[in-house]
């Protein structure tokens, strides 16, 4: 597994831990910044604990596709030592470099910027092609939001992907149900559906999107399947997970939080996770 | 040009083993070549134009120096996100290559031509925008677009060779020279080609000097704001629309060094102005880029 800042993480009580222990840090850099993508950062810090921070090596490349879970991305990164907790508190302030959504060229973590949906998969799948054809056996992680799969060009890339036979190539989809303005299954039909994706022949399995354990094995599995099928994770999760009044609601998609909210959230963390 | 530029293509990929070659479903008799000779780093992306920038981006990441074609406004609208975000904000070494710039494509109609991209793609960080007037000049645009290793877009057309190659002043290159001249012409593009003509005319002779603007956005050295400087009367021709084009970028460079003319024309694609379509030829009429036009225009100079 991983070297963090504090302790090497050997074992799922490890990496069990870091859901507790970057949901704070998540919670007060948003509270601190008075911003909102505090229900979509929450939503998918798992899936970063069970890839991101466990599964990549050096030279591989781990894509934040949803970049408006940036918070999420950073408090990863500050863990895994690649931001400084002095980097980290510049947090949305003028002069920074980690602005609501990624940047770019300025982490190495962080290798493009993301915040349009529908740009990481292709460019993921880029780097799953190049990597074909330098056989070095890298796999590529690409994280986006369920949303995002209403988006042409995440289609346009799974069918490269799948034609190509990218089978190098991770998908993760944070399936919390909920996007910009609504239900997803209101607004477009669910799009990151396991039919739907298997039909056009990727290598599907979903799993608990808050399950350390199962994210981490599922992803091994993947690994261990070298079968020229690229991978996709639809991850069930809850939007604003860990937090009473956040779970499952479309304004946490965009609201900061008030003192006596952060006071809550903070408490509910505490007492939701080890 | 598109000969021209697959045989260059040929050469460097077959020389540098970074280059990737990425077609989006286009090539039909010009590009077996390059399917043929470069393997798996020739890629047919599909008819998915936003993917393929954003794949080129994955792999320019990854070290490759990756060829995106097609046919201009394909290559060039569609994907204009893709270029901005993923590979121009990150300065890599994607390359996009758009054949038919301008009225290139004729009577295939106006979702096939592409006379607003280089104000779209010229605006953005990073990238040079780099338009052959001749066919000899692809050959070194390409071998400068991979030694540069930046974000660039190479707009091919149809074009003869050059008549003369006089010098380079930074992006413009000399291409008719005159002692005695009474104005300037400076073109983007094989348009340049209309102008060559008008000046093999006798009348015309030994009387105008013609640059052609190899890349924008422009850089002009001294020299070259030096001969402009001593020029009474400029004439600007593109095919492009007066937004964001050729005789406007030049404009501000000239003002910001103090260069005024007695007479300034500019000449430019018009759109479609009567809503009628035709072939280049056609167009350029309609636009008053054809030579009996130019003619017109440069008899106001002497």
């Amino acid at each position: 597994m991983i070297t963090s800042k504090n302790n090497t993480l050997n074992s799922f009580a490890d990496l069990k831990k870091l859901q507790k222990t970057l949901r704070l840090r998540i919670l007060e850099m948003y509270f601190t910044a008075n911003a909102g993508h505090i229900g979509c950062s929450l939503s998918c810090v798992d899936l970063m604990i069970g890839s991101l921070l466990s599964h990549k090596q050096d030279n591989e490349v781990f894509l934040l596709s949803k970049g408006h879970a940036a918070a999420a991305l950073y408090a990863c990164l500050n863990e895994s030592g690649e931001i400084s907790d002095e980097e980290l508190k510049t947090f949305y302030k003028n002069g920074t470099v980690l602005p609501a959504h990624p940047a770019p060229n300025k982490i190495a973590g962080i290798p493009f910027a993301t915040g349009s949906l529908g740009h990481g998969l292709p460019i993921a799948t880029g780097i799953a092609q190049a990597s074909k054809i330098l056989e070095n056996g890298e796999y590529t992680y690409v994280l986006m939001s369920d949303g995002e799969t209403n988006e042409g060009t995440t289609w346009e890339a799974a069918h490269y992907a799948v034609a190509k036979g990218l089978d190098n190539l991770i998908v993760m989809v944070d399936k919390n149900g909920l996007q910009g303005f609504g239900n997803t299954d209101e607004i477009l039909g669910v799009s990151a559906d396991k039919t739907k994706w298997e039909a056009i022949g990727f290598d599907v399995v979903e799993c608990d999107g808050h399950n350390i354990e199962e994210i981490y094995n599922q992803i091994d599995l993947f690994k261990a399947k070298k079968n020229g099928i690229p991978k996709l994770l639809i991850a069930n999760t809850t939007k604003g997970k860990g937090v009473s009044y956040m779970e499952n609601r479309m304004e946490w998609h965009y609201l900061p939080m008030k003192p006596e909210q952060f006071e809550i959230a903070m408490n509910d963390v505490n007492n939701n996770y080890v | 040009m598109r000969r021209e530029f697959s045989d260059a293509i040929e050469k460097i990929a077959l020389a540098d083993e970074k280059v990737v070659f990425i077609t989006g479903d286009l090539g039909y008799n010009a590009l077996e070549n390059l399917q043929e000779k470069l393997g798996n780093r020739f890629i047919n992306a599909g008819v998915a134009e936003q993917n393929m920038v954003g794949l080129a981006a994955g792999m320019a990441y990854k070290g490759f120096k990756v060829f995106c074609y097609s046919i201009a406004p394909f290559i060039v609208y569609r994907c204009w996100e893709q270029f901005r975000n993923d590979v121009c904000l990150h300065n890599l070494p994607v390359f996009l290559v758009g054949n038919g710039g301008g009225y290139g494509y004729g009577i295939m109609g106006s979702s096939h031509h592409a006379i607003e991209d280089i104000a779209g793609l010229s605006s953005l960080q990073n990238v040079k925008c780099w338009v052959p007037a001749f066919a000899d000049d692809v050959e070194p645009f390409v071998n400068q677009i991979v030694a540069d290793g930046r974000p660039a877009y190479l707009r091919l057309g149809a074009g003869k060779q050059t008549p003369a190659h006089e010098g380079n002043f930074g992006s413009l290159k000399m291409v008719v020279k005159s002692d005695e001249a009474k104005g300037t012409i400076v073109a983007l593009g094989p348009v340049a080609n209309n102008v060559v003509a008008v000046l093999q005319q006798e009348e015309f002779a030994n009387k105008f000097n013609l640059l052609t603007a190899q890349n924008v956005p422009l850089t002009i050295n001294n020299e070259g704001l030096s001969l402009l400087q001593n020029t009474e009367n400029l004439l600007v021709i593109e095919e492009h629309v007066s937004i964001g084009g050729l005789a406007q970028q030049l404009s501000v460079q000239l003002m910001e060094n103090g260069i005024t003319f007695k007479k300034f024309i500019s000449l430019r694609a018009e759109g479609y102005p009567d809503g009628t379509y035709g072939d280049q030829n056609f167009h350029q009429t309609q636009s008053g880029l054809d030579a009996k036009n130019i003619a017109d225009k440069l008899r106001l100079f002497v």
